[in-house]
């Protein structure tokens, strides 16, 4: 089973939720750190990393040589990573979508395969908890093809969470798309709310069952909880907004690990979560 | 010899555009002779990403020798000294003027874009 873990707002919780749901499963698990922007569920978990992959991406080289100054792959090129200038071609890597478009139009082939680097992958145990983790190169604006890459590191005879990064863009789809359960991650506050329904916006289109944690649930309003209701989403968790559980975070622990309740609420969420799945 | 000029209207009275990429129009001028051809950027204006490649392709094109702008940025600034486009930055004024300045020597061609990248 895939559950991804997305908010819309960043700072909701996504990161305690995931990571706290893994411990709670424990070798059923596998978790997917897919914020690559900023990975750091490993904070939490102290994984010890067995294997380290390189990813990069396919980038146009130009041989001049060959090249006809016939403009097509310039012309193609949606994201401008191309350019003709005067007599010379002009690559730009970091503009490059790795499409492929340029390749083929290529007619008389003077286009080789280069590299650029986008990350890694690193990928180790936390106990028995299955962790991998990807870490976008310092100055890479592209996450969606290293969050692919995370991707393929999933165990289906297990449960994979998958810690999304924020926002409703590429990279957050990159995380959730074919993923079984979207488990959303908010907190009742006008942005919170605002950003949610964004998520469940593109959530919606990717046609993926999903439902709610509201996190420091009993601070502002009932707006979050209101929409939830109206629009037939469950709430599957409540976190009220507690000195000792972030107190915890903020020492990098695991309330599921310091509460033995907390560790059962978890388990029964990923048993409504199951049965949201199965229905 | 053709000069370039980044330009917020299509006429030489029109203020110099201090946005090279996204300029409203790029003005085609030829130095001796003040005819000139203003070309609409409106679609680089919007365009999703790549404008100073694309603005700086467009010059290359068009045959301009010189360009005179408020502000390059790296990838626009490459693409033009590819071509061999010497660039003038941080100009301002009038389109007219500007060409003027630059025939009476009074600018200093740019070694390097003046801004960054998304700037």
């Amino acid at each position: 089973m895939l559950i991804s873990v997305a908010s819309g707002k960043g700072g909701t919780g996504k990161t305690t939720v995931s990571t706290n749901l893994a411990y709670a499963l424990g070798k059923r698990a596998v978790i997917l750190d897919c914020d690559v922007e900023e990975p750091n569920a490993h904070l939490f978990l102290n994984p010890e990393f067995e294997e380290t992959e390189n990813v990069t991406t396919k980038v146009p080289v130009v041989d001049m040589a060959r090249c006809t100054l016939c403009r097509k792959c310039a012309d193609i090129c949606r994201f401008r990573a191309i350019a003709v200038a005067g007599k010379t071609v002009l690559v730009f890597p970091e503009l490059c979508h790795s499409c492929g478009g340029c390749f083929r139009v290529c007619e008389p082939g003077a286009l080789s395969e280069g590299l650029r680097e986008l990350g890694d992958v690193e990928k180790g145990v936390s106990g028995d908890l299955g962790f991998v983790k990807g870490t976008l190169r310092v100055g890479e604006a592209m996450s969606p093809p290293l969050i692919k890459k995370v991707r393929t590191y999933h165990d289906l005879s297990r449960i994979n969470i998958i810690d999304a990064p924020p926002g409703t863009s590429c990279p957050v789809i990159a995380a959730m798309r074919g993923t079984d359960f979207v488990l959303m991650v908010t907190e009742p506050t006008p942005f919170g709310l605002h950003d949610l329904k964004l998520a469940v916006g593109a959530v919606r289109i990717l046609g993926i069952p999903h439902g709610l944690v509201i996190n420091r649930s009993d601070m502002g309003d009932d707006k979050v909880r209101d929409y939830a209701k109206a629009e037939y989403i469950p709430v599957l968790m409540e976190i009220p907004f507690d000195r000792r559980i972030a107190e915890c975070y903020s020492r990098g622990g695991l309330i599921a690990a310091m509460v033995p309740e907390w560790k059962e609420s978890f388990m029964e969420l990923f048993q409504k979560i199951q049965s949201q799945v199965l229905s | 010899m053709k000069v370039a000029v980044t330009s917020k209207g299509s006429d030489l009275e029109s203020q110099v555009d201090p946005r090279f990429g996204r300029a409203k129009y790029i003005m085609i001028i030829d130095a001796d002779t003040l005819a000139f051809e203003a070309v609409d950027n409106s679609e680089n204006l919007n365009a999703f990403k790549g404008a100073g490649i694309q603005a700086a392709t467009l010059i290359c094109d068009k045959g301009a020798e010189v360009l005179l702008t408020g502000h390059c940025g790296p990838n626009a600034f490459t693409t033009l000294k590819a071509a061999g486009v010497k660039v003038v930055n941080d100009v301002d004024g009038m389109v007219l003027d500007a060409v003027t300045s630059f025939k009476n020597g009074r600018y200093t061609f740019a070694e390097e874009a003046n801004v960054d990248g998304h700037w």
